[in-house]
Parts: C-alpha cells; structure tokens; sequence
C-alpha cells in the first residue's frame, strides 16, 4: 500500500531535485568514512614502488625484531630483520590485488552460470544448479585447501581456489534474479521483437542484474580478502619472501608472546581493510536499493509525523458524526521539493454511512485515507495540518500508544490487494485471533469461536476448516473476506476500505460489495470507502466525495452527484468510462493528465483540461461551495442541470 | 467437438484456432506416476475474421491470457492447431520465430512493466524495427517519428527512460513497439485495466483510430464486460479454459444465452446502478485440479439440472437469433429459449 502512495506523488516529476548517488552516499557517513579509510589504504598500497620505503624481501639478521618507532623503522623489524611498514604495504597491495581479481573471476563466471540458469530453466538450470550444490556441500577452506593441494602452493593457485569457492554464491545470487526477471513482460516483449535468446539474456536482463552483481562484489572482496589471508595464514597463499597479510600474520604468530607487533600489524590492517569495505559495500548497497532512492535514508516510523501549527488547529464541524476530518494536509518530502498530496480535505461521517471518495491515481484519495490514522510513511509523509475528529477525539494530537489502540480497534482498514495484506506465513485462523487478541482478553477456545464467528460473519463456507487455510489456499474474494473479518474484529466504529475489490473479479467484487453492504448495516459502522469506480460508489454508498489534485472538488449524495454533476471534472470523469448496454458511446476522453502536486497552478487545478476555464479560474484559492448540508462543488462556474462539460 | 469451428464467420478466417488445448503440469514424476496437471485453455474453437475486433472476456483463471500466449507463440498448445493465414502456427514460430513476430503482436496489460527499465524507448521501439524488418537506419528513423505520431507521443521522448512515464504514456509506447513492425493481427491483453479511467478513454479511442488507420484485426482481451462491448465486433466469453459463449458482441450482450454471461452482466457495477447481483458466498471456481464431469458453471448456476452434471455441453450445444451466437449451454436462458424454436430447423 505505502507503495502506491509513495509512488503516486514521486511519478510525474522523475527530474525533480531527488538526491543524486553521490550525495546519498555522502549522507551516510560510515559509508562515507568507509570509503575514505579504503581511498587512504588503496592509494598508499598503488603508491609502494615510488614511496622511499627499503625492500620489504631483504633481510637483516642484526636489526631482527626491532620495535615500533625504531630509528629508521617506523613499525619495527620481523624475526628476519625485514622493515614492517615496506611489507605492510607491499602485502596490501599483494592481499587488494588478489580480493579484487578473485572477486572479478568468481562475479563474472558466478553471474554467468547464475544467468544461464535463470534464464534458460528446465534441465541445464537443474545441472548447473546440482554442480553448484556439489560445490557448496564442502566447507570452503577445506575445498580451497584441496584445490591448492592440487594445484600446488602459491598466491595464483590460492585466488584460484579462493575464486572458485566463491562462484556458487555469485551464482546462486544472481540466478534467483534472473529467474525472477526472465517471466517478466518485457522479456517477452522483446522475443516478441525478434530478439534470439542470447540477446534477450545480454542486452535485456544483464543490465537489469549488473546492479546486483555489483552489490554482491561490494558485499564479497571483504571477505575475499579475508579468505585469501586465511589461505596464506596456512603456507598456502604466498610463498616466502613475498609479503601478502596473511602470510605476515602467520610468521608473526610463532613469535606472538615475544614481538607481538609482527602480528598484530597485518592483523590491523587486515581489519582495517576489510571493515572500510565492508562499511563502503553496505553504503552501495542501501544506494542501489530502489526504496532508498525515494530519497530517504532511514526506516520509515509507525506513525506519520504531525507537524501542523498548533495555534490553527479547526474545532470539530457542528454536525455530529464519528469521524470528522478538518482541512487535514499531507505532504509528501521528496528531495528539496514538496508534494502536496492532501491539500486541506474536510470530511464527515455520520454512524451507519458510507462515503466514497473517488479520484484517479494521484488524486490523494488513498493518502487520506492513511492520514488519519497516521498510516503514511514517515519520512518522507508528515501531516502538515488540519485535524481529525474520532468522537471528539483529535487523532492528530493523541499519544502513540492510543493510536496504537485506535488502530484495528474503533478504526480498521481494509486494503486493495489481501494478498499482500496477509501474512503469507501464518494461517488465516492466526492471523484472525491475532487481531482480535491484541483488542480483547480472549484466548483458548473463546478466541477461537469467536474467529469462526467472524468468518462465518463474512460469509465463508467451512469457517472451522478455513481456520487452518493459509492465504495462498484462499481465492482472492475469499482472502478478502478474511480482510473485512479481520477488520470486524472489534466491532470497528469506522472501517476504511481502499480500493477493497479493484484487485477482484467482478462476480466476485459484486459478492464482496453485497457483503460490506449488509454488514455495515447490520453492525452500523460507518466506512469510507475509496474507490476510483462511479459503478462501485452506486452500488455502496450514500455520499460521495471526488477528489482532484488533492482536494475535494465536488461532494453530494451519490445520486445527486451521478445524475446531476456540477463540477466539469465529475461529468467529464463519468462519461469517460463505457456503460454497458450502450456500445454506441464513444468513450469521451479527458485530455491531458493531472497537475503534478509538487508544483500546483494557481486557483482550480483542473483549468488546464476544463473546456469551461475561463480567465478567473486561474486565479486565487477556490473554495468548496457548500450549497445545501450535503452537496458542495469547488468551481466557479458549476454545470448546470443536464449541462454537458 | 467435431466440427471445424463455428459456421456462419464467412470467408477464410485470418486466425483459426481449432479445438486448441493448453495443459500446465502432468510431467512423469521421478518414481513413477504423474505431477497434476491443469488444462488452463481446452477445446477451444474459434476464427477471427481479417478487420474486425474479437472481445474474449472472462474472470481470472479462466484461460484467456493463455489464449494470447498461444496466439502470439509465446506459448505452445499441448493440442488442437492455430492456423493464421492457412499455415500452422505453431509450426511456423518454430520455423521461424520472426516471421510470425512480423505478423502477430501483443500488447501487454501492465504498460510500465513490459519496458525495460533500463532502455531508452528510441531502443525499445528500433528493436522490433532491426530485428522484424528490413529498414535501413534512415527508414527505421523515419518509421520511428511515423509511429510515434501514430500514438500520439512527442519524438524527444525517445531519449527517455520507461520510469519517466506515466501509465498511458507507457502504454502508448507498448502500442507503438506492437505497431513498429506493421503487424497483421495485434493480441491486447487487458491493455487498459491498468490504467486509469480517463486515460483508458484516450487509449481505446486511439486503439479505434489505429485500427481504422492501418487496417489492423484485434483480439482485445479484457475483465471489464463495458469496455469489450464498446469495442469488440465479435466477443467470446471464456470459462474455465473453456468457451461459455460466441457471437456478435449486441447479441451476446443483449439477449446472453449462457447463464455465466448473465451473471457476469449484472454483476458489473455501473453508475446510477444499486443493485448487484450476487450469489453465494459458496459459489467458487471449480478446483483445477479436479475439473467437474459436466458443465463447470454448473455449481454456481440457477438453472443446473442432472444433465448438466454429468454431460459438458458442446461449445454450439445453443443457438441464438444469429446465426453466429453460440452457447455451451444444455439449459441457455429463457429470451434465446423462445428465439431457438423459431429457427428450430436450422439448428443440428
């Protein structure tokens, strides 16, 4: 759901002021400070043969175990007299040189085993993927340790191994990807373009993975460093008297009690190396990672912030109602730029009604929605002002833990997709007692008969054996069904349903509609409903709302705002769509597309497509008319009775 | 069945699939026996006339998605033929993968997601372009800005990337790709449920103009029964990977014969509408691993007899006024029930 939400105000401004790669790295600052110890220890590493260092090989018996700071030694000697910081920084070189070709050997035929895999399924997925298994069934040192038997000792043999160890995690990685990618329709749009399979797999999925490969070379050299060390650590890397970390830390540790130095300062380095890329790899992975592109850089909170002034809060309107909310805004913060996704949105709900809010995507129907009981993300949402009224109660002022209460308890949601609402792990009874236990002191067989009962509520056959029914072995309807118990749970005064049968069938959403019909009667909640269908708001409900950039632009009584609209969007919006029975329509189109949010014309932000506009539509706030109690529409110049837009 | 298909579509059909079956699943297991096996798409017959726009529509599962894959070659059938032009489909992908790309196009339902994120839309709409015809680079750059009018996008969007697009514009770029090769028959595959009301108005309208404009035939597959109807000569409606029901679209929808078309009419919600139909909550799709013995609506229809149970209907088994309406109905509805008597002798 947050998707969607997240997604509408992002989309229509792709240039917008979001924060390039760079500036994201550079916000995180172990990342950042990873990157700097690396930049530090590579250019010194790239530097040794000009830096005025004496030969790391030579030996010198006399000057053997020098301590640190010595006179012409800044780290001191090893047992063979050689000076410390030349091999510290040769064997850096030696152990960057070795990670970094051992990672790019096991990334490249890694990725390409996993491509293939993915790609091409069936039997050579099977074989390439038993190999790998094979592979992996040894522990890594000890197949690393064989394959150097094998090959011989020696820092070639060693990144061998140590690639070859490490080709399965590439591939297992990247052929889950592929997989993933190659049953998606632009593949098929591109066999469908006439491209061969080779080319599908290198000019269309490639680059679709590259960012993945990257992300796992980031995450592996670290540890490639580490195991090359490992391999050297026990003779097997490089050979005497070329240095390499490993190896420098293995000759220290005969001499550990006497000279510690010998050890410990390869050991700190290699720690220093590999936490700096470590930290950088995790910092380009968080880049990569698409949820943070949005441009924020932390978790979002369980509740969106409020930050509105507190001196303008509006009272509760007059009339009586169990929701009342008061020119409630959301925005969105995005970059340097400012959606305004709800701007000041005034609704009421009296018991037993049901409102519907209708819009298209973008319209800030579903933010409203989430608004109220601080359902938006946060960061980037906040809620800007405004209030909202539960009995009297401003939800926007009550502490988290109330909210926490509220939420699922007087006011409970339904969403659009319950696939994705349901756990996938757990089984509906679950799911449903958990519900109903975090709101009521019932357990043992209570909890459970009163699961039954809600879904013998929402009309499942068989609600005993649903019980132990996972989600997938649910149709849709059924699955949303389960939603609308869950919500029912405890005796909801305000359900919200977003978009609950847009993912239905129509057979199946007219069941569900029924349904929510007779319960909210039966239990007299009052639901808002958010729909973007004028059918579906005929069949539910009593008032209507729809919504425009972010703002109410006409309200009334469904059949008052179905048969005779006022605003030019709502006819325009109405005669868009086919009604069966009349194929001889055609379809009026609106032309153009909605405003972006973030930047929102002056007066009515319908103008630019509204063949009425005239000069004074451009100008100025228009306000939400209100003619009778119920009905209000935000335009200057409102069609009249039978008018056409 | 043992007929060819339904009679009275006229001349030699462009595409003509004939008893076509699709089954997912049943590969030999490892020690002996069989994996289950569903049929997604079964005994389908069906012609589509050169020029005119065939509805299929139906409810998730019922196998029209499968219908399109098979159509365009993306996917195989297990049984039956497709012929398109009088040569055999299947034999032709097989062949020559290309050549039937040329013919044959399919516009995907979600538009955004059937561009790659990663290409610009100048080589998303050249590769059907390299790949299916043989343009010079200056004739495909002609080809390029003509199809780019054609749908209605200004050329600098070439250089752009698929995210920067909203959802009807990225689905008027799925319709170009569809068009670039110029194509005989384009398969749309709920090409505008995705989008929203007002811009699914601009995409039909355009896909009508398009049609017109380059002479174009449409298998136009939807959920949505008020779309197929303002666009489709012809509908099929599909249940349970099996036809229920084919004629000219006013006929179908205005006296249905199968009892699943009407159920599917009144449920759809329309404006000024308050009251839907609605059946038991009990009433489910057949499990597809255990498909019924007889008709597989027959759970859920009012009109079930023993008959319907135990026999599935043949795909012609009613008839209405037109000659071209067929039900896979033992039962059909009580308008068409009259209608049939009139024209009694005709029926076999």
């Amino acid at each position: 759901m947050a998707e969607t939400t997240l997604s509408a105000p992002a989309k229509p401004a792709p240039n917008s002021n979001r924060p390039g790669t760079a500036a994201l790295l550079l916000n995180n600052t172990l990342a950042t400070s990873g990157l700097a110890v690396l930049l530090a220890i590579c250019l010194i590493a790239l530097a040794a043969p000009i830096l005025p260092l004496p030969d790391p090989d030579v030996t010198a018996p006399a000057n053997r175990l020098l301590p640190v700071f010595s006179e012409g030694h800044l780290l001191g000697t090893d047992h063979l007299g050689r000076d410390l910081l030349s091999r510290l920084i040769w064997g850096t070189r030696v152990s960057l040189a070795v990670g970094l070709s051992a990672t790019a050997i096991a990334a490249f035929f890694g990725s390409l085993l996993g491509l293939v895999a993915g790609y091409a399924g069936g039997r050579t997925d099977a074989v390439i993927m038993r190999g790998i298994d094979m592979v992996m069934a040894f522990p890594y040192i000890l197949l690393a340790l064989a394959i150097v038997a094998v090959l011989g000792p020696g820092l070639l043999n060693a990144l061998y191994a140590i690639a070859l160890v490490n080709i399965p995690f590439f591939a297992r990685n990247i052929r889950g990807i592929t997989l993933g990618l190659s049953r998606r329709e632009f593949v098929d749009a591109a066999r469908l373009s006439g491209k061969s399979p080779v080319q599908i797999l290198f000019l269309e999925i490639l680059p679709n993975v590259l960012p993945v490969i990257v992300i796992t070379m980031s995450t592996t050299i670290g540890w490639m460093i580490l195991e090359t060390a490992g391999l050297s650590f026990l003779g097997l890397g490089a050979q005497p008297p070329q240095a390499d970390l490993g190896s420098m830390l293995g000759e220290g540790r005969k001499i550990l009690f006497t000279a510690p130095h010998v050890s410990i300062i390869p050991g700190l380095m290699i720690f220093a190396l590999v936490m700096s890329i470590n930290l950088f790899g995790d910092g380009v992975r968080d880049i990569l990672d698409p949820r943070l592109r949005a441009g924020s850089l932390t978790r979002p909170v369980s509740r969106t912030a409020v930050e509105r002034d507190c001196t303008s809060v509006p009272q509760p309107s007059s009339e009586d109602g169990v929701l009342d909310v008061r020119g409630m805004r959301t925005e969105f913060q995005i970059g340097s730029s400012v959606y305004k996704a709800v701007g000041g949105v005034d609704l009421h709900l009296k018991q037993g009604e049901c409102l519907g809010i209708v819009g298209e995507s973008g319209s800030g129907k579903s933010v409203t929605a989430m608004s109220i009981m601080g359902l938006v993300p946060t960061p980037p949402g906040r809620i800007s002002g405004g209030a909202a009224y539960l009995e009297g109660e401003d939800l926007f002022a009550a502490s988290n833990r109330r909210i926490k209460d509220l939420r699922g308890g007087t006011v409970a949601y339904v969403f659009q997709d319950p696939l994705s609402t349901l756990h996938p792990l757990f089984t509906v009874g679950d799911q449903l007692k958990e519900a109903i236990s975090t709101h009521q002191p019932l357990s043992g067989k209570a909890l459970t008969d009163k699961a039954v009962e809600l879904l013998t509520l929402v009309r499942i056959p068989n609600a005993k054996e649903r019980l132990s029914a996972y989600p997938h072995e649910l149709s849709g309807g059924m699955r949303q069904r389960v939603c609308i118990a869950m919500a029912l749970a405890n005796d909801a005064k305000v359900l919200i349903a977003d978009e609950p049968t847009t993912a239905l069938d129509v057979t199946v959403q007219s069941q569900v509609l029924t349904l929510m019909n007779g319960l909210r009667r039966e239990k007299n909640t009052a639901v808002l409903f958010i729909t973007h269908d004028f059918g579906v708001v005929s069949a539910l409900c009593d008032r209507v709302a729809v919504m425009y950039a972010g703002k109410i632009v006409e309200t009334g009584t469904t059949e008052d705002v179905l048969s005779n609209p006022r605003h030019p969007y709502t006819a325009k919006l109405i005669d868009c769509v086919p009604v069966l029975g009349q194929p001889e329509r055609r379809v009026d189109a609106i032309e153009g597309r909605p405003p972006v949010v973030n930047n929102l014309p002056d007066g009515c932000a319908f103008a630019a497509r509204c063949p009425r506009a005239r000069a004074a539509c451009r100008r100025g706030e228009i306000e939400l008319e209100m003619t009778t109690g119920d009905s209000g529409v935000r335009c200057l110049f409102p069609l009249g009775k039978g008018e056409d837009a | 069945m043992n007929q060819q298909s339904p009679p009275g579509t006229g001349g030699a059909p462009l595409l003509a699939m004939t008893d076509i079956e699709r089954v997912f699943g049943g590969e030999r297991k490892l020690f002996g026996g069989h994996n289950p096996a569903v049929h997604a798409v079964q005994g389908v017959s069906l012609d589509v006339k050169r020029g005119e726009t065939l509805g299929v529509v139906g409810e998730s599962g019922c196998g029209k998605s499968t219908l399109a894959r098979l159509v365009t070659g993306l996917d195989h059938p297990t049984a039956g033929t497709i012929t398109f032009e009088g040569q055999d489909l299947g034999a032709l992908s097989r062949k020559d993968r290309k050549a039937l790309a040329s013919k044959v196009q399919y516009v995907f339902q979600d538009p955004v997601a059937s561009l790659n994120p990663r290409k610009t839309i100048r080589s998303i709409l050249e590769a059907p372009l390299k790949h299916l015809t043989r343009l010079d680079a200056d004739g495909r750059e002609k080809r390029l800005a003509d199809m780019l009018q054609a749908v209605n996008l200004s050329p600098e969007f070439l250089e752009r990337y698929p995210h920067e697009f909203s959802g009807g514009q990225a689905q008027r770029i799925g319709i170009a790709r569809a068009l670039a090769a110029k194509p005989e028959l384009i398969v749309l595959d709920e090409p505008v449920s995705a989008l929203d009301v007002s811009v699914q108005a601009q995409v039909l309208n355009l896909l009508d103009d398009l049609k017109a404009q380059f002479g174009l035939t449409y298998i136009f597959i939807s959920h949505d029964l008020s779309v197929v109807e303002s666009v489709s000569d012809r509908v099929a409606v599909m249940y349970f990977g099996r036809l229920a029901e084919v004629g000219p679209a006013r006929e179908v929808f205005r006296a249905p014969l199968h009892p699943y078309t009407d159920l599917l009419m009144r449920s759809a919600p329309a404006p000024g509408r308050h009251n839907l139909m609605s059946e038991d909550a009990a009433a489910e799709l057949p499990d597809p691993y255990n498909p019924p013995k007889g008709c597989a609506f027959a759970a859920r229809c009012g009109q079930a007899t023993s008959l319907c149970l135990a026999e599935k209907p043949a795909p012609d088994a009613a008839k209405g006024t037109d000659d071209a309406h067929f039900a896979a109905c033992h039962h059909p509805l009580a308008p068409a029930e009259a209608v049939k008597a009139n024209v009694a002798p005709d029926t076999t």
